[in-house]
């Protein structure tokens, strides 16, 4: 059976596809994310159909600081990158760099919500409430709902680390969690980058 | 230890049976009856609709009344009807299909359910607080937002967006048991032509269902959180919701088409005992129109004003539609011809069926010439057109697909005569409803009009589209008799193949055992089992031998992630009620524990459990 | 056009349309087109049936014979042919529905252009889109339509307002610019020409006219609310000179009625009871609800009623009773002598002589 492969020799090279199963979630897992792109377009087109909308409130480059959102950048890219040398030292069978630097990831995920949420005071105290224009409106909607995805996949790899924070090892089960796990972060962080160029770049370049 | 899994599973009661079951071949019954209840549900009401417009200025409701009415119609016939019953037939007949012994992911496919149909629920409790959503099923803005429209508007935004966030994860499991779990042989070119729609819809699911996702959100958040999006005054824009509902809305028509179309191409050859003429046309085609659905949103929109450039670019993108829907209808006559055709009720159903989506298709046609459209625009000639489609089309489909794989689902067939007395009846009931509002609309009807004055011309023809109407209320209620009186009557099958039929499906024993496939069959050919019964032995070549068989373990959790999305839902609708007995951030957290609490729970492995060799030998000897 | 309309004349299927047109009402059925843009759509829509007609015929004629002709004899077991399919055949019936299809698309895009066609002198402006929302400098007659919950108001170039009937010239294009004060609806004059919606925040133009004088009906088209049914217009098609002296008469300002008349007492109720808040007449007041400066030539209250003085009472007092959700204020306890008084004075609003 699927999941009885014998690991005695060693994990085969590509643990979380070596099941039907951790095939299965693999596919599964590209396929919803192909999903989430589409939803995410939608939001990015409101936000670039409506972001001219002030009336009269704070506008794009009365607000943003690219320098805060620079560092956003660069806590969420790394955290990536963490999440990487994760999954390659799971496919190295090498569970406990896996668990630490899954917990990097989280630890720079929380950084980033950290700043996230000091953003948003900061933009709500310079008089852009949510309801104040279709651009505030559009704004901390798209902004927002990346926010919630980075807190859910947060939720995620916590609960996949305290579930086999014990484990001892990769096995046939656990390695397909962890990979969807990242690929959901990796593509978090894709979405970021799509939302610092045409939100931040774009509304402050002036075009 | 599996053998005392085994044994602790038979004592489960029928009923904490069917709230756990992970079995695909369950969870189509549990689509099916649900679907069917909101089918009849909606059904109603469209005959409510047309009592109200039999006669001109008619006082059966008010205007309001039928506006909710209309707009539940509508909404639940899509969403809450045509595509369970829709996804019951897939998810019955798909893994079978393709040989498998399951879908990919047994506990997302019951999650998807029980996530549909409280999406449903939520969607239709509405009744009871405060009237039902009213701004018709396209919930154009501002009409849907919360300074015109009453709070059913909420329960119309939650209740899709849950039920819709079933129907996407169901689409996702569809697509991975498709691609992953065909059995050896089952190349994707010789699977059968329903599970190639039904791939191709559920990858449309689940392109076309997100962005709904996200405007559906808007709403919410507009009429919830006073977010500004739609109205001119605050920057916002009325057109952006009718683009995004759009861009789902077109694709929607052909999400539920295709599956349809996929069921006709199953009956057609299994009782013209010939195989489908084309194959390989019928599977291009069906890709090109799912492409092509996504390039011709506009023309729901050509009299919005948006410009002559885009209204012409997007009226030759819907023509270009009738070439790939042109090759199909053509590949199903010869497909018919030079067979040796058997009429019973599911060969009524799925040969009338293209005559009628003719005529549907060519009113398609002229609704694309962009310029003409300004006239035929929400009149009674769209009314009748997408009847066409949605009627004479999908449920004509949905129908023949009842009574073809009936006999496996339930093991015994529908009784025929009841059977073509109702296809009949609802045959000739459907066109006599909806032929004339063609006229109706040219003479100037024009849509959602909940009464109209007297004298106009539109007198006589609304009274004969109504007691067609009931004609085709009568035929429903024929088909329900027809299951009831059938579950008592009729002879029970037990050979596998009951039809004569051509597809892996029917190599199953009758009744079918939990795991499909003792062993898993090689596929050698296009219409395996035809392929068998004629170059073969007449059965199945195992790609395996007999051995122990892996099982998923039944779960309740999937129930609770609903109930938990419904509680959540409706707490978020509360928070626009005037005086809430709870205060909604309970409820919604409540709702957001249980859900959250659950896939936590969730996580844990689950390893299932395995039905011994000696134990399957037992079953398949028992059912010869 | 014209010829083409002759020669189809003749054929069958233009017989039956217009015998159907039989079943319309005159100016209202699309199916007894009024004006060239209607007519263009009627023959557009012949056309689209005569290539349609052809597919129909194709595939009921297969259709019929594969099914008389192949049903299974009794005791006939033998297997069909299976056929896997044809080229040839899936080429022909690919081209020819492209064919089809290209006689269709030619004049679609024709006519989106038509339609889409500005007001004369207009320089620069591009049709229907009108993005900059100012009247384009023209001699052509510019009327500014606002659909509201659930009546139609109609600005004139010349300054004044009408509510609910809109008078036009004959034989004339005329330009609506069109656009909405709350909700969508749609415009749509079904004997003179194609609808298009009216979006709160855009506006959109477009263009109708009239071949014949009388009484057009106009209906809005797209979904508004509870009394979406009940939002009808009239076009009123007038010769020239007649419509010449209508704007006339609407613009003149407003004659006060006579002194201690039972119509002055009605006026004094009109601005006594806020009426006037919302219904202007002559100019004066805002226009919240529909202009009554010619409201006694109407030939229905509020688009729907029967004009007389008992529906007009029962409209004051219980709006909501004949048009559900509409926003006019009740007025149940007004007293019958002011109800009076203010019917008296209603009744002398026109503008006609």
């Amino acid at each position: 059976m699927a999941d009885h492969i014998d690991v005695a020799q060693g994990l085969p090279a590509n643990p979380e596809k070596a099941t039907l199963e951790g095939k299965n979630k693999f596919l599964g897992m590209w396929v919803f994310l192909g999903g989430e792109t589409v939803m995410f377009a939608t939001f990015f087109g409101t936000f670039l159909g409506l972001r001219k909308g002030t009336v009269g409130g704070p506008t794009a480059e009365d607000l943003f600081s690219l320098p805060l959102v620079f560092i956003m950048t660069m806590i969420l890219l790394t955290s990536s990158l963490t999440s990487v040398l994760g999954i390659l030292a799971m496919k190295r069978n090498n569970f406990k760099t896996l668990r630490t630097c899954m917990l990097l990831t989280v630890l720079l995920g929380f950084g980033f919500v950290g700043f996230e949420v000091y953003e948003f005071y900061h933009y709500y105290h310079e008089g852009l409430g949510y309801t104040t224009s279709a651009f505030a409106s559009s704004f901390y909607t798209l902004v927002g709902l990346h926010g919630c995805h980075v807190l859910f996949g947060l939720g995620w790899i916590i609960t996949l680390l305290a579930r086999y924070w014990n484990a001892g090892g990769v096995t046939l089960a656990n390695a397909p969690k962890f990979y969807s796990a990242s690929l959901y972060w990796h593509f978090i962080d894709v979405v970021w980058v799509f939302i610092f160029t045409v939100v931040y770049l774009l509304s402050v370049g002036g075009a | 230890m599996a053998t005392a899994t085994m044994t602790a599973k038979k004592e489960k009661s029928v009923l904490w049976d069917w709230l756990t079951t992970v079995d695909h071949k369950k969870l189509a019954i549990l689509y099916l009856v649900a679907g069917t209840l909101f089918f009849v549900k909606a059904g109603v009401m469209a005959l409510f609709i047309r009592i109200q417009l039999m006669i001109p200025e008619n006082d059966f409701m008010t205007g309001q009344v039928f506006n909710e009415l209309i707009t539940m119609h509508g909404t639940i016939m899509l969403f809450l009807a045509v595509t369970p019953l829709i996804f019951g037939f897939m998810n019955f007949a798909i893994p079978l299909q393709i040989g498998a012994r399951d879908v990919a992911f047994p506990f997302i496919n019951a999650l998807g359910f029980w996530i549909f149909f409280f999406g449903g629920l939520l969607l239709s409790v509405s009744w009871f607080f405060g009237g039902a959503p009213d701004a018709g099923w396209t919930a154009y803005v501002p009409l849907s937002t919360r300074e015109f429209a009453g709070s059913g508007m909420d329960f119309y935004a939650l209740g899709l967006q849950v039920s819709g966030f079933g129907t996407l994860i169901s689409a996702i499991n569809f697509i991975v048991t498709i691609i992953n779990m065909r059995a050896p042989g089952m190349t994707m070119m010789r699977m059968p032509l329903f599970c190639w729609t039904g791939l191709v819809t559920s990858i449309l699911i689940v392109f076309a269902f997100t962005p709904l996702a996200a405007g559906l959100a808007l709403l919410m958040l507009d009429r919830i959180f006073s977010g500004q999006f739609f109205l001119p005054d605050m920057g916002g824009n009325a057109i952006l919701w009718a683009h995004i509902f759009w861009i789902f809305g077109h694709p929607e028509v052909y999400i539920l088409v295709l599956p349809a179309f996929g069921i006709i191409s199953e009956v057609v050859p299994a009782f013209s005992h010939k195989r489908l003429f084309g194959y390989t046309a019928m599977v291009f085609a069906t890709i090109v129109i799912a492409f092509l659905s996504f390039m011709v949103w506009v023309h729901h929109m050509f009299t919005i004003g948006i410009g002559p450039i885009t209204n012409s670019v997007f009226a030759l993108a819907t023509m270009t539609i009738a070439v790939p829907t042109g090759i199909k209808i053509f590949n199903w006559l010869f497909t018919m011809w030079g067979g040796k055709l058997v009429f019973n009720t599911a060969m009524l159903c799925a040969a009338s069926f293209v005559p009628t989506f003719v005529l549907g298709g060519i009113t398609g046609v002229m609704l694309s010439m962009a310029p003409v459209d300004y006239l035929y625009h929400d009149t009674y000639f769209v009314v009748a057109h997408f009847h066409y489609i949605i009627v004479g089309g999908i449920v004509f489909g949905l129908l023949a697909g009842l009574y073809y794989w009936y006999p496996k689902m339930f093991g015994h067939k529908l009784n025929e005569t009841l059977g073509k007395i109702m296809f009949w009846s609802l045959y000739i009931g459907f066109h006599l409803t909806f032929f004339i509002q063609h006229i109706l609309g040219l003479i100037g009807m024009q849509r959602r009009v909940y009464t109209y004055l007297g004298g106009q011309g539109f007198d006589m023809m609304n009274l004969v589209s109504s007691i067609g109407s009931f004609v085709m209320g009568a035929a429903i209620v024929v088909l329900v008799i027809n299951i009831v009186y059938s579950a008592y009557t009729s002879e029970r099958i037990t050979v596998r193949d009951p039809w004569d039929a051509r597809t892996l499906e029917w190599s199953t024993p009758t009744p079918i055992p939990e795991y499909n496939f003792a062993q898993t069959p090689q596929v050698r050919s296009l219409d395996p089992w035809f392929y068998e019964k004629v170059h073969g032995d007449g059965t199945m070549k195992p790609a395996e031998p007999m051995g122990d068989i892996h099982m998923p373990n039944g779960s309740i959790l999937p129930f609770m992630i609903g109930l938990g999305l419904f509680i959540w839902g409706f707490g978020m609708i509360m928070l626009n009620m005037d005086n809430p007995i709870i205060p909604p951030a309970i409820v919604i957290g409540v709702g957001f524990v249980i859900t959250f609490g659950m896939m936590v729970l969730h996580s844990k492995e689950d390893h299932g459990y395995h039905i011994p060799v000696d134990e399957v030998k037992k079953i398949e000897k028992g059912v010869g | 056009m014209r010829k083409r309309k002759g020669l189809l004349r003749f054929l069958p299927l233009s017989a039956i349309l217009l015998l159907l047109a039989g079943c319309g009402e005159e100016r209202l059925s699309a199916l007894d087109p009024k004006g060239p843009q209607a007519q263009w759509i009627f023959d557009n829509m012949v056309l689209s049936l005569y290539v349609m007609a052809l597919v129909v015929i194709v595939v009921f004629t297969l259709f019929f014979i594969a099914v008389v002709k192949f049903r299974k004899k009794p005791g006939d077991n033998e297997l069909p042919k299976q056929v896997e399919g044809s080229k040839a055949l899936e080429i022909t019936w690919t081209v020819i529905p492209i064919i089809l299809l290209i006689i269709l698309a030619v004049p679609t895009i024709q006519g989106t252009y038509y339609f889409a066609e500005g007001p004369p002198e207009a320089a620069g402006e591009s049709g229907t889109e009108g993005e900059d929302g100012a009247a384009p400098e023209t001699d052509a007659i510019v009327i500014d339509v606002t659909g509201h919950q659930y009546w139609w108001q109609f600005d004139y170039q010349e300054g004044f307002t009408a509510g609910n009937e809109v008078h036009i010239p004959v034989g004339e294009k005329v330009w609506f610019n069109l656009t909405a004060s709350d909700v969508m609806h749609s415009f749509w004059v079904p004997a003179l020409g194609g609808k298009l919606d009216t979006v709160p925040g855009v506006e959109s133009m477009m263009w109708l006219q009239a071949d014949e004088p009388g009484v057009y009906k106009g209906k809005c088209a797209e979904l508004c609310g509870p009394s979406h049914a009940l939002m009808d217009f009239k076009v009123i098609v007038q010769e020239p000179d007649e419509y010449a002296a209508w704007v006339e008469e609407m613009s003149a300002e407003e004659q006060p009625p006579e002194e201690n008349t039972v119509v002055a007492d009605g006026r004094k109720v009109f601005e006594d009871q806020g009426c006037i808040g919302c219904h202007a007449v002559g100019g004066q007041g805002s226009a919240q609800g529909p202009t009554l400066t010619n409201f006694a030539d109407r030939e229905y209250i509020a688009g729907v009623i029967d004009y007389n003085n008992e529906n007009l009472e029962a409209w004051i007092r219980d709006p909501q009773s004949f048009k559900q959700g509409n926003n006019m204020q009740p007025y149940p306890n007004m007293s019958d002598e002011d109800m009076e008084a203010l019917i008296e004075y209603l009744n002398t609003l026109s503008a006609e002589e």
